[in-house]
């Protein structure tokens, strides 16, 4: 480390490891986690969402959790919120849909209609 | 990827009270659970609120647990991380409100965190993650930026003040380092703390060694000094592991060593392990105790800034003080000195200790009054009792009470009021504490630490603590106090150095505050506080004394005796006031009474050996 462009640079690096820790990420996903959202398959659409958030390298995405959401038929359930915009739920979710997901909603930022049970 | 950061508070307190085998059983179960790989989990310093310990802090959420046990990971892991539903009885409740994260909780909320910034908030073995925070700007700004000139005046500026005690501006201090030129010159890092109750330096070293690195590199820098040192006592191991690691890291990629960041500035740094003598903290005994001689102070002038370590200029600095630097270059003199009041600017670190709520570590900026660092932050009292005085600055400070309550936290007006800023040690005292015997503790640890090189201090002190002795066995004289006032005053006087010259204040203050109760010990031979066990006596009474035998047969020096119709006596001149009596009496008839029993008053009185 020979400058101070070296050291913003690692800084970078660092930060993005530790953004968990900082309230300013743009979109929030929340997985339902009821037992029947896991029974349904919730923990592998929520692994399937983090390993394509680590792959494409995505910084302002948080990845969370949340209990039963009532809405049993169609777990697993995932909500999308985005900081000033109205929240996505996105319902019979499984590890091939979550990838169309991460392409077209959260990097190009158009909604998958196919699979939205609600807006608000 | 990770989704969750597992923020496990390993700081001294936390460590205690379990933390590490909490940390243990969250491996294990998160393995169990195939959670690993989502988790991360960081051992971060101290987080404050030691009171609570095991603390810990799970993002993104900002969940805070308190009181976490082993038993209680099982629940954290199946409910929390792997269902979101966060366990509900481990958050703090205030008022049968529940405060989920940290933001909500009072203790939290009038605090300022500028030299604890990141202290439970990254993990202190990591340099990416102070690198993330912001590390090392301030530091590369500096070197790339700013003549070493411009650094002292930047420091000038922002009004900032050593944070070991004596308050003496840190931008003067390298002005003269920085105008007496010399071949060598060295930066030292006052890590000694002494002071009874307080960890304020131990916490940032464990917590953040990389900002008390960088700070003593930006001090270095201004003065032109090209080496360090860390002054750590051996009874904080863990500090001094940390520092030494975050300097190995730090020299692998050349933060420390030659031209640093390119420029021609080279530095390196070490630590000195001392051997937890009060008076190492004092300056030029530090400096001593470095260069491996008995550890006792020299007079001044010279300062160390002109003939410091072996003789070459020599500026130390407290470890709050270094930590609070780098704040300053990021952030500006301006904000700096926008905290604070009158010539006390910017934050101070408090260890709060004794009856007091929220024991831990906070930090608040200066002029905040001592009702709010109590009641605000500290959360009051416990057992509801009722506050009587505060002990500010530990050994070397003195005493307040509860009309000084609405007084500003600030250098000047503690030294008004008796008591010192120090380095931040803050023991509040319930209504059960006798001050006498108060006084009579932090004497008693100047007397042992006293280095005995001047006379004042050696004998002096001696002397006061033999007068405080006589006064809480009740064999103390009219005109003690007197003497003592004489003493004290005499040897603030003419003591060498700072250990003498604040060694009296806790006696001078308690007797400028409660008089009375040293009165009470003198001519009534009471304490009212009933701790002095010589000026009190037990009694049981026999309307409420059922006969029942069991206090006569647990007394260890039988001097009690009675029977089931006549109930049953304590013998003053043979009781030891062990307190067992009043610990096993099944109906409460064992009251203990200030003041000493006519019958023992009468057999004492002071003999010629005892008069000092």
């Amino acid at each position: 480390m020979k400058t101070l462009a070296d050291l913003r640079k690692i800084r970078e690096k660092a930060q993005q490891d530790m953004k968990l820790r900082n309230a300013g990420s743009r979109f929030k996903i929340v997985v339902g986690m009821g037992t029947s959202g896991i029974a349904m398959g919730a923990r592998e659409v929520m692994k399937t969402f983090l390993d394509e958030i680590a792959t494409r390298q995505i910084v302002d995405v948080v990845v969370s959790q949340t209990g039963e959401k009532g809405l049993s038929s169609m777990e697993p359930v995932v909500d999308i919120i985005e900081e000033g915009k109205e929240t996505i739920t996105y319902g019979n979710m499984n590890s091939e849909k979550v990838k169309r997901v991460v392409s077209e909603h959260i990097v190009n930022g158009q909604p998958v209609n196919d699979y939205i049970i609600s807006r608000d | 990827m990770k989704r969750i950061d597992l923020l496990i508070c390993c700081g001294s307190g936390c460590v205690s009270a379990g933390s590490l085998k909490i940390k243990n059983k969250f491996i294990e179960l998160l393995e169990a659970n195939d959670l690993r790989s989502e988790v991360n989990i960081i051992e971060t310093g101290c987080m404050g609120p030691c009171d609570f310990g095991p603390v810990m802090m799970v993002y993104p959420e900002g969940v805070f647990y308190q009181k976490v046990t082993v038993d209680d990971v099982e629940e954290i892991v199946t409910e929390h991380f792997l269902k979101g539903r966060p366990v509900q009885r481990l958050m703090v409740t205030e008022d049968d409100k529940l405060k989920a994260t940290k933001k909500e909780i009072p203790f939290y909320q009038k605090q300022v965190k500028v030299a604890l910034e990141n202290c439970g908030h990254i993990d202190p073995e990591s340099m990416d993650e102070y690198i993330a925070t912001g590390g090392f700007e301030a530091i590369g700004k500096v070197l790339s930026e700013m003549s070493q000139q411009e650094t002292i005046d930047v420091v000038k500026d922002s009004g900032l003040r050593g944070r070991g005690g004596g308050g003496f501006p840190t931008g003067l201090k390298w002005q003269f380092g920085f105008n007496n030129k010399a071949d060598q010159k060295y930066i030292i890092c006052n890590a000694d703390e002494g002071d009874p109750g307080a960890f304020m330096d131990r916490s940032l070293l464990e917590g953040d060694p990389y900002r008390v690195i960088e700070g003593m590199m930006i001090a270095a820098y201004a003065i032109g000094a090209s080496r360090g040192y860390f002054y750590i006592r051996a009874e904080y191991p863990l500090a001094i592991k940390r520092i030494k690691l975050a300097m190995e890291q730090m020299r692998e990629v050349g933060l420390l060593g030659d031209n640093i960041f390119g420029s021609a500035f080279s530095f390196d740094a070490e630590v000195r392990t001392g051997a937890g003598a009060f008076v190492c903290g004092e300056e030029t005994a530090l400096i001593h105790s470095i260069e491996g001689m008995r550890g006792q102070p020299t007079p001044k002038p010279p300062f160390p800034a002109e003939r410091g370590l072996w003789d070459k200029p020599t500026v130390v600095n407290n470890v709050e003080t270094l930590a609070n630097l780098t704040s300053i270059y990021n952030k500006g003199a301006e904000w700096f000195a926008s905290m604070g009041v009158g010539k006390s600017k910017g934050t101070k670190v408090f260890a709060l200790t004794g009856d007091v709520k929220n024991t831990g570590l906070v930090e608040v900026p200066m002029g905040i009054t001592l009702r709010d660092l109590i009641f605000e932050v500290g959360g009051g009292i416990t057992n509801g009792r009722k506050f009587k005085a505060v002990q500010l600055g530990g050994p070397s400070g003195g005493c307040l009470t509860e009309k000084d309550l609405d007084t500003p936290i600030t250098y000047e007006s503690l030294l008004e009021k008796g008591a010192m800023m120090g380095s931040g040690g803050v023991i509040v005292m319930n209504d059960t504490n006798c001050m006498v015997n108060v006084a009579k503790f932090f004497l008693d640890f100047s007397v042992e630490e006293s280095c005995g090189k001047c006379f004042p201090c050696r004998l002096g002190l001696k002397q006061m603590y033999g007068i405080m002795e006589n006064i809480t066995s009740g064999k103390g004289k009219e005109g003690d106090i007197e003497e003592l006032i004489r003493l004290g005053n005499d040897i603030k006087k003419a003591s060498l150095c700072g250990l003498g010259q604040t060694a009296p204040n806790p006696v001078l203050s308690t007797i400028r505050y409660f008089r009375e109760e040293y009165d009470a010990h003198i001519k009534n031979k009471s304490c009212p506080a009933k701790v002095c066990t010589s000026l009190i006596h037990f009694d049981i009474d026999k309307s409420k004394c059922i006969g029942c035998s069991l206090c006569a047969r647990k007394c260890p020096v039988n001097c009690i005796t009675g029977n089931r119709e006549d109930k049953y006596t304590i013998h003053q001149l043979d009781c030891i006031k062990c307190g067992n009596c009043d610990d096993v009496c099944p109906v409460h008839a064992v009251n203990i009474i200030p003041g000493m029993h006519y019958e023992t008053l009468s057999a004492v009185q002071p003999t010629k050996k005892d008069t000092y």
